[in-house]
């Protein structure tokens, strides 16, 4: 007999876009409140492996057509471009800046260079998850 | 052109950018290779900028992401780590150069080249850094690199040896942490100025003691001196040539770097009873590997025991302590990479054309590859440091240094222990490259003269560091000044 896994697929499709809220929630949060790149990614992630347990490996690369290691690539040249930047100044390595910009809908809002870092370091963490989980699930 | 306040930090940037970029194309090999050369030139010429300008301008230090010193992380280069880092460049052209012919296809596909650049970035790192977690990170970045280097290809006898060398370094970068927790909770500082400022405030506390014991430990399962030594024979046995030529080169001697940055800058306080335990430990590493390298006739094995030798008289040099001995220790550790990194690739040659390990079933050598014999002759002859060549001088200034200090027993292992490096080297000469000249299948496709190439580069480098010790000399002894007055260190780090 088939196994039939529609509640758990369905619930699943729901909670997944919640996960991923959060997970975004708690990577911007993270210059002010607990959180930043490495918990947002690991979420997300989370997200992504909730699906994996409710449909098979293929379906989820087929919604998600990302080469995770590409993935760690982009991520650890943002993290290396954002220290490098500094190079460009001539100021020493790995300097931030950071400055009250005004924008269209959020308003007054504060934005750093390290967010671009975190970026890198969810992508890295990201990627690093799910190239470990993929491969482990694939091989035989 | 104003000068460029961030040069000390490009021989770790360009690996490390060079190693990601190269992720995304882990297919085209070719694309692979020049990357990694170009690169790895790059490598090389930023940290000869770098050595120069340290050697014109003094001590270079940049502040991390502008954060003044001791709050937040430091890179220094002084002169000995700009030699290392240059040093170690050098290495890895050369090491990346022979992989071309020999590392094979199915290894070069996967990932091959990036990981060698991030080990780059581990050693230059942990050469260049100037706080003490900060080192701990550099390791581990070196350590995760070494571990994928030593496991890629997956045969069965890197599997096994894979699994020890990993628990090994787990176990002892463990330690590194604890070492490091216990340190702070004493001094309350992680930058190594800042540290060895402090440690000189409060004294010779017993616990100080302790720590500086506990950090021996953990540089010592690294760096290979006894008895923490043992997994490194069968570990190293197991990679393929061109990484054992890494390894061999390169990871011990951060262990036996960070020993001598350690022990000069953080623990000179109470010498009586860690330098004499360092020279006691010293003296035994020497013998056992003495024992190693006399007693195989595997031609991987003898040289592998020679890094402990060499490991052994370095840490003999540290624990002499003064200026002489540690000048000695400077030349040697330079001479010793080169050098280390040059025979493993001769002998991988060796090992391409005969098609075996054993010294045994070698012969004959010379007839047909004249070129490569006498490389190797020149090579070992270094290693045993005769005269004009490199590693003359350095033994010359550690012996004297002993002999000056009274270390007669230590100081004459060490002369002796030259004679059975020369034996045991002289011995893959005399059995590889003399006799009857022997058919070995497969010969003829083997590509010797573009293997034999960067083994030749490394032993050039090795022969004008012998000859040109007379200009090396005022760039050694600056980088010996440090080591010997830590307050030239401090004032340059916290701007005093």
């Amino acid at each position: 007999m088939k196994t039939n896994d529609v509640i758990l697929q369905t619930t699943s499709k729901v909670v997944f876009f919640i996960i991923i809220l959060f997970a975004i929630h708690l990577f911007f949060a993270g210059h002010y409140h607990p959180g930043g790149g490495f918990v947002g990614g690991l979420m997300t992630s989370g997200a992504l492996v909730l699906l994996l347990l409710a449909f098979d490996i293929k379906t989820v690369a087929k919604g998600f057509p990302i080469d995770y290691k590409i993935l760690i690539g982009i991520g650890l040249l943002f993290a290396i471009g954002t220290a490098a930047g500094a190079l460009v100044f001539n100021v020493p390595f790995f300097t931030h800046v950071f400055g009250d910009v005004y924008l269209p809908i959020f308003g007054e809002t504060s934005l750093h260079t390290a967010m671009l870092f975190d970026l890198g370091v969810y992508l890295v963490v990201i990627g690093v998850t799910m190239t470990i989980i993929q491969t482990i699930g694939e091989s035989e | 052109m104003k000068q460029m306040i961030n040069l000390l930090v490009l021989p770790l940037l360009i690996p490390l950018v060079t190693a990601a970029l190269l992720i995304f194309l882990p297919k085209s090999i070719r694309v692979q290779r020049a990357v990694s050369v170009v690169s790895a030139i790059g490598t090389l010429a930023a940290s000869i900028v770098l050595l120069l300008t340290v050697k014109d301008n003094g001590i270079q230090t940049v502040n991390v992401g502008s954060w003044d010193a001791p709050f937040g992380i430091t890179l220094v280069s002084d002169t000995l780590s700009a030699l290392l880092v240059t040093t170690s460049s050098l290495i890895t052209l050369s090491v990346i150069l022979y992989s071309f012919r020999s590392i094979g296809e199915a290894r070069e596909r996967f990932y091959y080249y990036p990981i060698v650049q991030f080990l780059l970035v581990g050693v230059n790192g942990a050469f260049t850094t100037g706080d003490i977690f900060n080192l701990f990170v550099f390791f581990e970045v070196m350590l995760m690199a070494s571990y994928v280097l030593i496991v890629i290809g997956g045969t069965k006898i890197q599997l096994r040896e894979s699994i020890k060398y990993i628990l090994v370094n787990v176990i002892s970068s463990a330690l590194f942490v604890i070492a490091v927790a216990m340190l702070y909770s004493v001094v309350g500082s992680l930058n190594m100025a800042d540290i060895s400022q402090r440690i000189a405030q409060i004294g010779s506390l017993p616990i100080l003691t302790v720590i500086a014991v506990l950090f021996l430990i953990v540089f010592g399962l690294k760096g290979a001196i006894f008895p923490l030594y043992f997994w490194l024979p069968g570990s190293y046995y197991a990679p393929p040539v061109p990484v054992l030529a890494l390894f061999g080169s390169l990871l011990t001697k951060v262990g036996v770097y960070s020993i001598l940055r350690s022990y000069s800058l953080f623990f000179y306080h109470d010498q009586a009873f860690t330098h004499e335990l360092l020279g006691i430990l010293a003296i035994i590493t020497i013998i056992v590997g003495c024992i190693g390298a006399i007693a195989y006739w595997d031609v991987k094995k003898i040289i592998i025991y020679n890094i402990i030798i060499a490991v052994g008289v370095l840490t003999f040099g540290i624990s002499v302590a003064t200026e002489e001995s540690y000048m000695g220790t400077v030349f040697y550790t330079i001479h010793d990479m080169i050098v280390k990194a040059a025979l493993f690739l001769l002998i991988g040659v060796m090992i391409k054309i005969t098609g075996t390990n054993d010294l045994r079933k070698m012969g004959g050598l010379m007839k047909k590859y004249p070129l490569l014999g006498w490389t190797f002759l020149v090579a070992a002859f270094a290693l045993a440091g005769i005269p004009p060549l490199s590693g003359f001088v350095g033994k010359l200034l550690i012996v004297r240094g002993g002999l000056a200090e009274g270390a007669y027993v230590g100081s004459l292992i060490v002369l002796l222990s030259s004679l059975v490096v020369l034996y045991s080297v002289i011995k893959i000469f005399m059995n590889g490259f003399w006799k009857a000249p022997k058919d070995y299948p497969g010969e003829e496709n083997q590509p010797v003269l573009s293997l034999w190439a960067p083994g030749a580069l490394l032993v050039l480098a090795s022969i004008l560091y012998g000859v040109g010790a007379e200009v090396m000399y005022p760039i050694i002894s600056q980088a010996t000044d440090a080591l010997v007055h830590p307050a030239i260190y401090i004032d340059a780090v916290l701007k005093e």
